[in-house]
């Protein structure tokens, strides 16, 4: 259990582990880039999208995203509201097939294997992909029971061992001081940046490859979206995780690569189908934008 | 130019006046008014049933048996025989009704979504629920007892078969209410569907679910009409409720309220109060399971 690759939980198709651990160049050109930026974009790739679209029955939310997410690294998807990004992280752990008619275009690889091949099954993919939802969502249980919910659907079932996953998701997420001396209180009596830590330490518990984010930290004050920012540069040597943000300040802080998606607007039918503008080391995408498009949001002139 | 006219004025924080502090008024009397009609029968009915009934309830009128015949003065012999059968057919009726309804209803909104089956079995138990229960107990006079005779596990089918509908349509709104965020906080975790409904949805559901089969269950308890054609009117007490005539509290009632006799009226009133009792304590026994079990839904 130590190591989230070794994950033995999950069944999803024998992942090739040896394979993607080679360190891989960003393809990019040397002379544009910057001394100290230098080390930012090495690891495996974790998620690679190529001509992604997604449609909700007939409409076409999202088209044309393609993009490589990296191993132990933050990546922020930012863009205006209706853009897709939200739909676009929902499609890493394969949350969009719980909405009827929801369907994907296009190539989406996981280490290498295809996610929505034939044979995987979204349980086994979702084992591996936590996500931490917009809203605090902890279920209606104890403190404990949310956060030893995954692991013992999972099937472990020993008393130690789940009292030891416990504290140590807890502390992970910053939480455990707060509520070590009441874990047998209901997960719906915390404080909303309680809350999301809660979910956050719920979704550790399972030791996933992968943490997405929607949002994580839209509802909280300051204090707590700190918190959960610092929470996640600690464990981004453990996890890959990708965050949905609004906030660009939040981007620029927390996060290695950056994703800027827009809206293409169709007159004719009045759809908004969201796309994938630029993609890049964070630094660069904000310090020298290649988009009009990007170079406008980033410098606040829209949306 | 416009020419600005007015002075700072104090502003006027006191209630509107005129039209709409007159509707404000009528609304808060009308609302007044139909809690105090809802309230007085309602009294009325505890207070008759209680003052009627109270003289005649003592341990062996509850438990003792056998039923006297309708001529018998007040106070020989008992309802147990009457006590005994509510509380077996009823059970019996739950025991069969409330899980096949929970699980009907985890199926018309967990898993049927909008295919057709789901639609025709929700729209067929919502006509079901406005089946009169006199139709409910011809059918299984019909299906069952001409065949198998009289018994309590007949009437168990006829109360059953009215609680059914009663108990999908109350745990389908609850589960409806139940946040969706919760179910893809689960999923997010890789939980399957029957983990999600089994360990989330339905404990966050548990409270009104519980409340549901208990309306379903204090409304079949005091049914008349499906029983008069499948149980019917032992006097004697039938512990086995799978065979044999057996008899109610809501039969006792119908058969002695309608007698010239001081003694089979008053019996008739001493059974209201117990089975009005019964419902009672039903009630506040699943209150205090429920809690126990929502004690983290707050």
């Amino acid at each position: 259990m130590e190591n989230p690759e070794q994950n033995s939980l999950a069944d999803l198709q024998a992942i090739p582990e040896s394979a993607p651990r080679q360190k891989v160049r960003l393809p990019e050109p040397a002379a544009l880039r910057e001394p100290e930026q230098a080390d930012v974009g090495t690891g495996a790739p974790v998620f690679e999208l190529k001509d992604v679209s997604i449609y909700y029955s007939s409409f076409r939310a999202v088209t044309n995203v393609s993009l490589t997410i990296y191993k132990h690294q933050i990546t922020a998807f930012i863009g205006p509201s209706g853009c897709g990004k939200t739909t676009v992280l929902r499609t890493l752990n394969r949350m969009n097939d719980l909405i009827a008619g929801a369907r994907v275009e296009g190539e989406v690889r996981y280490h290498g294997e295809a996610l929505y091949g034939k044979d995987v099954s979204p349980i086994a993919v979702r084992r591996r992909i936590g996500m931490v939802f917009q809203k605090p969502n902890p279920f209606p249980k104890s403190i404990y029971d949310n956060v030893a919910y995954g692991p013992r659907i999972n099937g472990i079932r020993g008393k130690s061992e789940l009292n030891e996953i416990v504290e140590r998701s807890l502390r992970q997420a910053a939480l455990w001081d707060e509520v070590k001396n009441r874990l047998g209180a209901s997960g719906l009596s915390l404080s909303g940046g309680q809350a999301q830590r809660l979910c956050i330490a719920r979704t550790l518990a399972v030791e996933p490859d992968v943490v997405l984010m929607d949002e994580p930290a839209s509802a909280l004050d300051p204090i707590a979206t700190g918190a959960i920012e610092d929470l996640m540069q600690e464990i981004k040597n453990q996890y890959t995780i990708v965050i949905v943000t609004h906030n660009m300040q939040q981007a620029t802080r927390v996060s290695d690569r950056t994703a800027f998606f827009s809206v293409l607007v169709n007159p004719e039918s009045d759809t908004r189908t969201g796309t994938l503008v630029e993609y890049n080391q964070t630094d660069r995408l904000f310090g020298d934008p290649q988009d009009d498009r990007t170079k406008a949001y980033v410098t606040g002139r829209m949306g | 130019m416009a020419v600005i006219t007015a002075e700072p004025q104090q502003p006027d924080l006191r209630e509107a006046k005129g039209w709409r502090r007159t509707k404000n008024r009528i609304m808060t009397i009308l609302m007044v008014v139909s809690f105090i009609l809802v309230i007085i029968p309602l009294g009325f009915v505890l207070f008759t049933v209680i003052a009627k009934g109270a003289s005649v309830i003592s341990w062996s009128f509850l438990t003792s048996g056998p039923i006297p015949g309708i001529v018998a003065p007040a106070g020989v012999g008992g309802m147990g025989p009457a006590v005994l059968g509510t509380i077996e057919i009823t059970a019996l009726a739950a025991v069969m009704a409330v899980p096949l309804g929970i699980l009907g209803a985890v199926y018309l909104n967990e898993y049927g979504g909008k295919n057709w089956l789901a639609a025709f079995i929700g729209f067929m138990s919502d006509v079901m629920t406005g089946v009169p229960s006199i139709i409910m107990g011809l059918f299984i006079f019909t299906i069952w007892v001409l065949h198998f005779g009289l018994s309590g596990l007949a009437g168990a089918f006829a109360l059953g078969c009215l609680m059914l509908p009663i108990v999908i349509r109350s745990t389908y709104e609850m589960l409806r209410l139940v946040p969706n965020s919760l179910r893809e906080g689960s999923y997010a975790l890789g939980a399957t569907k029957s983990r999600v409904t089994v360990t989330v949805v339905l404990p966050a559901a548990l409270g009104g679910i519980v409340s549901g089969a208990l309306l379903a269950v204090a409304r079949a308890a005091g049914e008349t009409a499906p029983l008069l054609f499948c149980i019917g009117a032992a006097s004697e007490v039938n512990k086995n409720v799978f065979s044999g005539a057996n008899t109610a509290l809501p039969s006792q009632i119908f058969a002695n309220a309608n007698q010239p006799y001081v003694g089979a009226q008053d019996r008739g009133w001493g059974a209201a109060l117990t089975l009005i009792a019964l419902c009672f304590i039903l009630m506040i026994v699943a209150r205090l399971v429920t809690a126990r079990f929502a004690r983290y839904s707050r």
